[in-house]
Formats: structure tokens, sequence, C-alpha cells
């Protein structure tokens, strides 16, 4: 809870600064500020309180997340003194509203009560709306805004259509309520039907195929910087928070009570199939990246709703997957965002040569590539360890062997960048060395590797 | 002191040799590879002496992964010949310049960091990351340092990743299975304990036979496999051949036959089968080849089949040789392709047909050049011909046909190899000049020459360090 307020005082305090005329200050202040708050995250840690009626329950779960939610915005901020660069006026407007968000996403893995949840949603998604319209003279950011604007609307309108059916069935917002009642025999049959309406609703803020057409566009659409928001903490909230709706409602055992159980996983699986199939096959013909990575995302989403098989057991590795997931992405998004940075697309081409004219940017994008790709000794590469060892343990042996083709289609494209990192002659000169840059890819990567070297220092979290 | 240290020097040396600037890093790379072998010979002193040089912590709780090395006869062999011939391998690209030396010497000794633990490692998930930490240097060796048109080279490499990857995360899923049976353990003696059923040993069979198959290589998984050696630098080609082929038919011996003895026994003709038509195959299409390296590609397919072939007669006899032709053939093939090397470093050239008429300038490379062509056609007398003949005897045992068929290997490798020798250095004068070996590569030369010949007429100290782990082996795969 103290998370969530010193969270939202930081945002305003972004504002404040505008108004002071200490804009130099801003990123170097929220910075702190948001390290502040992960050690108050830290000390929440372990603690179970649902403050002001259930509204926000904290639960290791809800803390844990959080902390991941934190360090993500941390490293976004950090690159956003570059990115904004041009445009200094309005670097506190967009600061603050990466803050208001990261409030958004504490809210969605924190709520207690369905109520929370929602604005916990809207937060998150009316920021990530302004976002990909910031810039607000390329007329493809605000094609990517619109469009975004548009889903994003109908889904959240979806999820409140399932809110409410799930209150006409149980006469109740809070979800502990909810959840006693839904393991009762008889249920009325509003209650499935609201909570279907709810997944369909995270399910396109996830990206799972077959709610998955906005992304590409609008992730090639948005400035980079936004994009990397999106298809790292964006999609890990989402991810998160659906995750938190199945078990925090008691969904497994409400629907085996009532035999729908196996409907539910033959859903899941087939979902969890189709998103990493689709996702990597489309994203075998990009050329521009961040398309690339919007559909590398699709399939990765595929692979972290394989959790929800074994909601009971794998909170876990959830947390390990999105950690290691949304750590890669940061790191490849910087060298994006320093290679692109002059440049009014995101193509291969642009990246010919980095090997030999930035050595160090070159290597990490290749080590984040190798850890989306889930090549031992990086984190990725155990996330997909832990995520299969889960499933088989659960009998789903074919699944696995499909997740499996996947990561080795997955190799195609990853390397398609590689390649024309290293065996291609550059085509530019690539000056600057930009110390926040280079500091964010370090050190996401290096965290990426340390938690593939110490796994058990997250897995073990949720136990 | 235990088996960990061989790691540690190597990687450290990995990073040192990269700090160390372009202009040293050979040297640091040569130096750190050199005490990895000393290391190595002094451990192996302490294990032939009774003492424990194994290492076992645990790493991660859920699931149970430990960091667990197992240095057993076998593995310290294979150890042995990795550290042995890495600085070989090393030594030998010193008439070479390359852009970027550091990177190019830190990731050989990483390589040999990886191959080296995948060698010893004794935790089935410890063994699948080292396993895949060995492809990524390869891959970046071939690729930046390789020959040829870029574009081709692209195409060899990305197919050869693309194409191990794809075997080997089949072997991961048979390990998550079987770790499963194995309440979560991934250790190797809880997962030698397990007792499957025929259908499920066929499967696990199957996926790790996908993999090594894919690495050895065997019918029909070779096609990667000439192309990347054409396409490599000729260092990336003696890792590949020298060592990284081991891994597969180490592995072999180590997990697959071991963990799905049923399945083995039951489809043992049908994969001895195939390393014989890999045999023959191979031959063959050597006989038909103008580019030297390639010619050596095919006939290092040629050997492996027989190698495999060997493994999996499941016979002691089968199995020994096995391993004692691998290692031969890892000092063989690692020699012939320096000898290429040579002659591409003064006449510019892999084309058979281009070269000729070098015997008459450079008797003294001209004699080691034949020796290495005798040893690797079996010639008796060298360590070549202990392997082989071991190997073809098991086969005898098995059915008297696979070791007749089996036997072409030497009569079409002598001709092959012979005629490839002909055309290379005999016949006219060459218009080019061809200057004789330097200091340098004669040291290289001298050394595997030396091993070739020693273990040839005395093979007892290797053959007395893989037996008791081997018949181990064979107890597991016997147990039922």
């Amino acid at each position: 809870m103290n998370t969530l307020i010193a969270i939202t005082g930081l945002g305003i305090f972004c504002l404040l600064f505008e108004i002071l005329n200490l804009r130099k200050a801003i990123i170097p202040f929220t910075i702190l500020g948001l390290l502040g708050v992960l050690a108050l995250n830290f000390c929440e840690f372990g603690m179970e309180q649902s403050y002001y009626n259930n509204m926000i329950t904290v639960s290791k779960f809800s803390t844990a997340f959080s902390s991941l939610f934190i360090i993500l915005t941390i490293f976004l901020v950090a690159l956003s003194h570059n990115f904004y660069h041009n445009h200094p006026t309005k670097i506190s407007d967009f600061v603050a509203i990466k803050i208001f968000l990261l409030a958004g996403a504490v809210a969605m893995v924190s709520f207690g009560n369905l109520a929370m949840f929602f604005l916990g949603i809207e937060i998150l998604s009316i920021a990530l709306y302004v976002l990909a319209a910031s810039d607000r003279l390329n007329i493809k950011s605000n094609e990517a805004g619109m469009k975004y604007f548009l889903m994003g609307s109908f889904a959240s309108g979806i999820i409140l259509f399932g809110i409410c059916l799930i209150y006409g069935a149980m006469g109740s917002f809070d979800v502990l309520e909810i959840s006693e009642s839904s393991l009762s025999a008889e249920l009325p049959i509003w209650f499935p039907i609201g909570m279907i309406l709810v997944i369909v609703g995270m399910l396109f803020k996830v990206a799972a195929v077959p709610f998955h057409f906005w992304a590409p566009d609008v992730y090639e659409g948005s400035p980079a910087l936004t994009t990397a928001l999106m298809s790292t903490l964006a999609k890990v909230v989402a991810i998160a928070t659906l995750f938190k709706l199945v078990s925090g409602l008691n969904l497994i055992s409400s629907l085996e009570n009532q035999d729908l159980l196996h409907t539910f996983e033959i859903i899941v699986v087939v979902l969890s199939i189709a998103s990493m199939s689709v996702g990597n096959i489309m994203a075998l013909r990009q050329v521009n990246v961040k398309r690339m990575l919007a559909f590398s995302g699709i399939s990765h989403a595929g692979f972290m709703l394989m959790t929800l098989l074994t909601v009971s057991a794998s909170a876990g590795v959830l947390l390990y997957y999105t950690a290691a997931y949304a750590l890669a992405g940061i790191a490849a998004f910087s060298v994006i965002l320093y290679v692109c940075r002059d440049h009014d697309n995101e193509d291969i081409t642009n990246f010919h040569g980095l090997g030999k004219t930035n050595p160090l940017l070159a290597a990490i994008l290749t080590a984040s590539l190798l850890s989306m790709a889930g090549i031992p000794i990086f984190s990725g590469f155990f996330a997909k360890l832990f995520l299969f060892n889960q499933t088989i343990q659960a009998g789903y042996i074919g699944l696995v062997i499909v997740a499996v083709i996947n990561s080795i289609i997955s190799v195609g494209y990853y390397f398609k960048l590689i390649l024309a990192m290293y065996s291609k002659e550059p085509n530019q000169e690539r000056t600057g060395k930009p110390f926040l840059i280079y500091a964010a890819a370090v050190i996401s990567i290096a965290l990426n590797i340390a938690l593939g070297l110490f796994p058990s220092l997250v897995l073990d979290l949720l136990k | 002191m235990n088996v960990s240290t061989i790691l540690i020097i190597l990687l450290i040396g990995a990073f040192a040799t990269y700090f160390s600037g372009d202009k040293l890093s050979s040297k640091v790379a040569l130096l750190f590879s050199l005490a990895a072998l000393g290391c190595s010979i002094l451990l192996l002193n302490n294990y032939n002496a009774g003492e424990n040089i194994s290492l076992i912590t645990s790493w991660i709780n859920q699931p149970k992964i430990s960091f667990a090395l197992n240095a057993d006869g076998l593995a310290m062999a294979m150890v042995l010949l990795t550290a042995a011939l890495t600085p070989i391998i090393i030594f030998s690209s010193f008439g070479n310049e390359y852009k970027n030396a550091k990177a190019f010497y830190g990731l050989i000794l990483f390589m040999a960091f990886a191959m080296t633990g995948t060698f010893l490692a004794s935790d089935g998930l410890l063994y699948y990351i080292f396993w895949e930490l060995a492809l990524v240097p390869i891959y970046f060796i071939a690729l930046i340092w390789g020959n040829g048109d870029a574009e081709e080279r692209r195409k060899a490499v990305v197919k050869f990743f693309i194409y191990t990857l794809a075997g080997s995360l089949f072997m991961l899923t048979a390990f998550i299975y079987l770790s499963q049976k194995a309440n979560g353990s991934f250790l190797i003696e809880d997962l030698y304990k397990l007792n499957l059923s025929a259908c499920e040993q066929f499967w696990i069979f199957l996926a790790f036979f996908l993999a090594y198959a894919i690495k050895i290589p065997l019918i029909p998984f070779h096609t990667w496999q000439a192309n990347v050696y054409q396409k490599a630098p000729t260092v990336g080609t003696m890792l590949l051949s020298g060592i990284m082929l081991k891994m597969g038919l180490y592995s072999v011996i180590r997990w697959q036959l071991p963990l799905a003895p049923i399945a083995a026994k039951e489809y043992m003709y049908v994969f001895i089968a195939l390393g014989i038509a890999g045999v023959i195959y191979g031959s063959i299409v050597a006989l038909r080849q103008n580019d030297l390296k390639k010619l050596l590609a095919y006939s290092s397919l040629a050997h492996v089949g027989l190698i495999a072939a060997g493994s999996y007669t499941l016979t002691l006899d089968g199995l020994r040789g096995a391993v004692l032709q691998m290692i031969a053939h890892g000092f063989v093939v690692v020699g012939l392709f320096f000898a290429a090397e040579v002659i591409f470093r003064r006449f510019e050239t892999r084309e058979i047909a281009e070269m000729g008429g070098i015997r008459t300038q450079s008797p003294k490379f001209t004699s080691m050049f034949l020796i290495l062509v005798l040893a690797s056609v079996a010639l008796p007398s060298t360590f070549n011909f202990v392997g082989e003949f071991t190997v073809l005897y098991s086969l005898s045992q098995i059915n008297i046909w696979f070791a007749v068929l089996g036997g072409t290997t030497i009569i079409l490798g002598a001709y092959y190899m012979l005629r490839m020798f002909q055309h290379v250095m005999l016949g006219e004068t060459n218009s080019k000049t061809f200057a004789d070996v330097s200091l340098n590569e004669g040291i290289s030369f001298a050394v595997i020459i030396a091993v070739l010949l020693f273990f040839g007429f005395y093979p007892k100290p290797i053959t007395d360090l893989i037996t008791p782990s081997l018949e181990t082996i064979l107890q597991v795969i016997n147990k039922n």
C-alpha cells in the first residue's frame, strides 16, 4: 500500500518539477525516488495485509511483481533521458506518465476488489494510449495511438461487462467473497460467462492470439521507448494480472466443481499453442525490428500462458519467466534506441556492422536475443526450463514438444539480427556513447545473467 | 584440488585473453591452455593414486539441479584429449593474423571450457548447459572469422546452429521427463537407477539420438557438416572435428545407452547399420571431392560412423575401441586439417587440382603429412589402428557382415587418402614455391605424430584408464 502511495506521490513531484523549472534534475530525482520505492516495497515483502475494506491486498505475489515493475520502470526512465533530448519541455510529462502507469501496474497486481482491478487497468491503459501517440507530429505514432485506444477501450468495455456479470452472479466485487462463493456447487451461469469476458479482455492486453492484431501496428508506430515499455512492462503486468485473476478467484476449483475444468485446459492449451506458433511464424518474415519483437512478444505470451495450466504451483515460474523476458527486452531495446535514434525507421539494415562499430552494444543485443531464444546460461533458458518442467509435471508433454519446436523456430529470426550485426559491413558512423543507455543495457543484461546463475533467488520467492 | 580447477582456469583464461588485447591474446591463450593441460595431468595422477577428484554441490533447489562434476576414467580421458588438443590448436594458428584476435582466442578458450564441462558434468541439466554453451562460440568463430563467400557462410553456419539446437532441445525434453520419473533429480546416478518401460525408453532413446546424430554427425543428419567445415576457419574446423564431434560420441556412451538400454538392444542393428552406412557414404563422397577441407570432412564422417557403430554394439570391446578411436581420430584429424592450413598459407588455395609438386620442395612437410595420412587410414603401429581394429573386432562379434562392410573404411580410406596425397604432394614441380615447414608448424606436427605413434605401440595407459568406467557403464546397461 505504501508503495502505491509513494509512487503516486513521486508522479506528482515530477509534475511539480516542471512548474519549478527543474527539468534537468527530473531523471536523477525520479530514479532515486524509484529506488526508494523499491526499498520500501522490499520492506513490505512477506506481510499479508489488506487496506481500505479489502480494496488493496498486499501479498507476496503482489510485492514480488511490484518490485519487478519498479525495476523495469527505473530502466525505462533512465532511457528517457536520451530519448526525449529533442523535446526538453515535455520530459516531465512523459516521465510523470510513466510513473502513473507504474501506479496502475502496482494496483493491478495488488487489487483486492474488482473495482480496484478495473481502476488499475484503466490507469495503465490510458497512460499507454498517451505514450503511444506521444510523437504527435508523426502520423504513424498518431495511428498507433488511435488504434491502440480504439482496441483498448473495447477490451476495457468487455472487461467491465464481465465484472458486471460476476457481480450479478456473486453479489460482490470483493475478491475474497467471490472466491469463497465460487466454490459452491450451484453457481449461476453468469459467473463463468463473466470470467470468460474478463479473461478475453486480459488476453487482449497480453496480446495473445487471437487477440493480437493490434500489437504489430501499435508497436511499430509508437515511439521506440513506448514500444519498449509495452513489450516489457505492459505485457508483464497484463500476464501477472491475468494469473492473479485466475488464481485469486479460485477459478480452477470452481470450474472443477462444474466439470468445466477440462474445457478450460483445452482452451488454454490451444491459445498457448496458437500464440507461440503464430507469433513465431509471423516474426520470421519481418524486416522491422520493432515489429519482429512485437511478434516475438506474442509468442512469449503463448509460453507464459502455459503457467495457467498449473496455477497452484507456478507463480514463481511466472515471476521468473517474466523477469527474464522483460530484462532481456530492456537490454535489447536499449541497443535499439541507441542504433535507431537518428533514423525514422527500425529496419534491420540499421544494425549492419554493429559488431564492428560498437562491439559492447552488439554483444549485449546478442546476449539478450540469445536469452529470449533460450540458450543457457542466460535466464531465458532457465525460464523455459522451469516452465517446461512444470508443464511436463502436469502431464502436458505434447504442449511442451510444440513449445520446443517453437523455440527452434524462434532462433531463426533472432539470428537474423545477430547475423546482420556481425556478418555485414557497417553502413554508417555511430558516434557518441550516451552513458544512461550504456548503463541501462549493461545492468539489465547483467541482471539477466545473474538470474541465470542464481535462479533460486527469484524462483523460491513465492513459495 | 578437484576437476573444477580445470574449468576455472579455462574460464578465467577466456576472459584474461579477451582483456589482454589483440597483440598478446594468442600467447595468453596458449599459456592458459597449457596451464589447463598441466592441471589435468596433475589431476590424472591424483585420480590414478585413488584420490577423489569429483565435485558435487547443490545449485538450484526446485527443480533439484546440482553442480556435479564426476571424473571417472572415461571422462578424464576425454578431458585430457580436450586439454591436449586445445594448446596444439591455438599454437597451430600462430602463423595466421586474425582481426580482433582477442575475441577469437577468448572464444576458443571459452569453447574448451564448455567442452570440458560437457565431459565432466554428471548432472543432466548441467551437462545440457555445457553442451549448449559449446555451440555459441563455434557459431561466432565460424561466422566472423570464416572464409569464402559471406552469404554462403552465413547460410551454412545458421543451418548448423539451428540443426544442432533443434536436436538438443529434444534431448532437454527427454531429460525433464526422466527427472520427473526420478522425483525431480537430474543426477546421473538417480537417472541410471530408473526402470522405464520399453515404450518410454524408445522415445527417450530417439530424443537423445536426434541430438547426438546431428552433432556426431550420422547419416542422414550430416548435411550441415561439410559446408561448415569448409567455411569455418581452420581453427574452428579443428575444434569441431577434433573435440566437438567427440562430445556427441562420448554422450552416446555416457548418457544414451545406459539411460535407455532396452531400446539400445532392441534397435541395435538399425543404429549400427546407420553408422556403417555413414562409413560407406562418407568414403565414396570423399572420393569425389576437389576441395581438400571438404575431403577431410567427409573422411571424418566415415570415421565417426565407424566409432558410432562400435559404441552401439554394447560390448566392452566396441565401447573401448570407440573411445580409443575417438582419441586417435581427434589427434589425426587436427593434424590433417593443420596440414591443409599449412598448404593454404603458401598456395592460398584449397583446390586439390591446383596443388602438386610439393614433395620436391619440402621433404620434411611431405614426410610428416604422409605419416598423418597413413595414421588416418589406420596403418598398423599407429594409434588409429588400435582403435579401428578393436571396433571392427567388436562388430564381427555382432555380425560378420557389419565387420566386412565397416572394414571398407580401411580400403576406401586408403584409396581416397593416398589419391589425395598423390595429387597434393607428388607430381610435377609446381610453379608456385612452397617453403618447408617453419619451426612453429613443425612443433605442432611433431607433437601430434609423437602421440599417435606412442599410443600406437603402447595403448595400455589409455585402455587401463577407460576400461573400469566402461565396465561400470556396461553393468548399468545390462542390469535388467
